[in-house]
């Protein structure tokens, strides 16, 4: 047992594989989880984060590897002796229990006293905004409320560790914002380490401290969400995690560091790009716009474009635009305080970047 | 528009309407009216209670009754336990065509009729049956034995004939259950039991209470069963129906019987409801 690495984190992966068949559902994911962390493991559907759940909260097996708790291997146990509880994605309250009855069944299933037991849910109840819920029906609660008791219902039994499996993904999208920042208060408040699944990269970069990108049973990065976002180290990762622009060229070669796109436009990065067929992605905030080409003048990258859509959406909003050279028409950030937000379709307008706000990936 | 919606109305209605009235409400005034006839004298009847009364103050009446209904509750809680593991497997474990299959070998027995199954259990039952023979062969008795005529026999076969209808609401109920909630119930600490015991029973239980009245209620209307396995020790109501209407040709006092047999099983149902504390509307929706 490697004493020094169970005092500092909670959880453990090492070289965790899954097959099912044929099917490499979690190919050698290694991670450590630090105590008091809110982790988030960020990846499309299908790309295995679900199965990597249900093994550490011990409804498979992982084929190979060792999945340690505190440092105390969870290899064979059941998912009833875990010191670990889970946020299903459908929640699965118990419908023929009451809310105070399902808060408190997992102290009933420890053995506590049922006086105290009901004592501690109702304190739970209290502790995540729910007073005076406990007899009411499951099945007479909002979104909301559901969530809160799941949560709670987790949080009685002091667990190492709680699992939440895309606990969100039910609600709509004005109470699923409000619940991010709900749930990142709660983690912090009960300072318990939480392990978050989702496939919205937006919960994983509000939440996280720390997010894994997962892609085909396999890690691409293991980072904080400013590193994943600025700093990603995988073409997909640079996809995956925020708006991009993405266009594939060829590297000039001889030492330069010109690239030219498939599409005929030459765009210039900051490394050497070596003569082979590379992947480039700019962000949209990174694109700045301009009416006049003098105040871009300082910008390596320089273009000039007509606007083929405006997508408001108040603070969000960006322009669409068609650019010679370009594939695909570039999309950049329109901020409504500039000079430009009354921009209409069809105006001719100046962008640009800098070297470094592109990333170059070898295709 | 008005007049032709309720004709079609009327046309959809008419068979179920016709199907209740002919062949159910019809007979049951008709027994209801024949039970409250008194027979004073050869072809003269008089109303009267006098049959009814007759159950209560003839002890072997309504002795049989109480037998009748005891073993069939009885009889509905084996059916019960032993329906519970196959709906559980069926409606959670089996995937697919084996599911099918599972169900579809349910109810296979039931294309033969219910007279020819309980000859078949006689044929294995009797004194010079397959499994007596058995025994004699593996040295385990030393002469024939007797397995038909007795209680047992008579539970064995009704519980086999109540089994299908009460895996049938169950694996429905089962199924309905989220997979998630029950790992939930794991996750969350729960034994085995306590899963069993907190989450799917309580979930299963309008399946329970369907299953039961209607094996419960076929097994006490139930006639070839008991007395072709029971023999003259069968004692089972209906075949004091049987013999008031046909050996003693006392129709009133037969029908007086059908109305009890009717009355007091549905009494018993409407007990059973109360203490598992459902409602026959619950239960019907899942049934």
């Amino acid at each position: 047992m490697r004493a020094a690495m169970a005092s500092s984190s909670d959880l453990d992966l090492v070289a965790v594989t899954k097959r099912f068949g044929p099917h490499l559902a979690v190919n050698d994911v290694s991670f450590s989880v630090t105590r008091g962390d809110f982790f988030s493991i960020l990846g499309p559907s299908g790309c295995g984060k679900t199965t990597l759940m249900r093994m550490i909260a011990g409804f498979e097996d992982p084929t190979s590897g060792d999945i340690r708790i505190r440092g105390k291997s969870m290899v064979g146990v059941p998912a009833n002796r875990r010191p670990v509880n889970m946020v299903f994605q459908s929640l699965a309250l118990f419908p023929m229990m009451s809310v105070g009855e399902n808060v408190a069944y997992g102290l009933n299933c420890r053995g506590v006293a049922r006086a105290e037991a009901e004592q501690r849910a109702t304190r739970m109840l209290e502790r995540v905004g729910l007073k005076g819920f406990a007899e009411r029906r499951v099945t007479a609660l909002s979104g909301g409320q559901r969530q809160r008791v799941a949560i709670a219902r987790c949080l009685v039994l002091e667990p190492t560790l709680v699992l939440l499996d895309e606990p969100l993904g039910a609600l709509d999208l004005k109470l699923r914002e409000h619940m991010k920042i709900e749930l990142k208060q709660l983690q912090s408040t009960f300072n318990t380490t939480f392990a978050y699944i989702t496939h919205d990269q937006s919960e994983a970069l509000v939440m996280s401290d720390r997010i894994a990108v997962m892609n085909q049973g396999r890690f691409e990065q293991v980072g904080s969400p400013r590193e994943l976002y600025h700093n990603p180290a995988t073409p997909f990762v640079a996809s995956f995690v925020g708006e991009t622009n993405r266009w594939s060229g060829e590297g000039g070669g001889a030492g330069g560091t010109d690239i030219r796109l498939a599409a005929g436009a030459t765009v210039h990065s900051t490394g050497i790009v070596p003569a082979k067929s590379v992947l480039c992605f700019v962000r949209p905030e990174a694109v700045a716009l301009s009416a006049n080409a003098e105040s871009l003048a300082s910008l390596p990258n320089r273009f000039e474009g007509r606007v083929s859509a405006v997508l408001f959406d108040g603070a969000n909003s960006s322009l669409l635009i068609d650019t010679q050279g370009f594939d695909q028409p570039i999309r950049a950030v329109l901020p409504q305080a500039g000079p430009l937000a009354g921009i209409e379709v069809g105006a001719s307008i100046h962008l640009g970047w800098t070297a470094d706000a592109m990333k170059v990936f070898p295709a | 528009m008005k007049p032709a919606r309720n004709l079609t109305l009327f046309l959809l209605l008419a068979p179920a309407v016709i199907w209740l009235g002919l062949l159910i409400i019809l007979p049951h005034v008709e027994i209801l009216v024949l039970s409250l006839s008194e027979r004073v004298g050869p072809r003269v009847y008089k109303f009267g209670f006098g049959n009814y009364l007759e159950f209560f103050t003839e002890p072997l009446y309504w002795r049989t009754f109480a037998r009748t209904a005891i073993m069939s509750i009885l009889v509905t809680v084996i059916t019960l336990v032993l329906a519970f593991p196959i709906a559980l497997y069926i409606a959670r474990v089996a995937q697919g065509r084996l599911k099918a299959m599972l169900l579809l070998l349910c109810l296979l027995p039931f294309w033969v009729s219910e007279l020819v199954r309980t000859l078949g259990w006689m044929m294995l039952l009797r004194e010079t049956g397959l499994i007596s023979y058995l025994l004699q062969m593996t040295g385990l008795v030393g002469q024939p034995v007797e397995m038909l005529y007795n209680d047992g026999a008579v539970i064995l076969g009704l519980v086999y004939g109540g089994l299908l209808f009460m895996i049938v609401p169950l694996a429905n109920a089962l199924e309905s259950l989220e997979p998630s909630v029950v790992e939930a119930g794991y996750d969350l600490g729960g034994s085995r039991w306590t899963v069993l015991r907190r989450i799917v029973i309580p979930h299963a239980t309008p399946g329970i209470v369907a299953g039961s009245i209607i094996v419960f209620m076929l097994t006490v209307g139930n006639f070839a069963t008991p007395v072709l396995l029971g023999g003259k020790n069968g004692l089972w109501f209906t075949e004091q129906i049987y013999a008031q209407f046909i050996t003693r040709f006392n129709w009133p006092q037969g029908a007086a019987f059908g109305m009890l047999l009717l009355v007091l099983s549905s009494a018993i149902v409407w007990a059973g409801l109360r203490l598992s504390g459902q409602s026959l509307g619950t239960t019907l929706r899942q049934a």
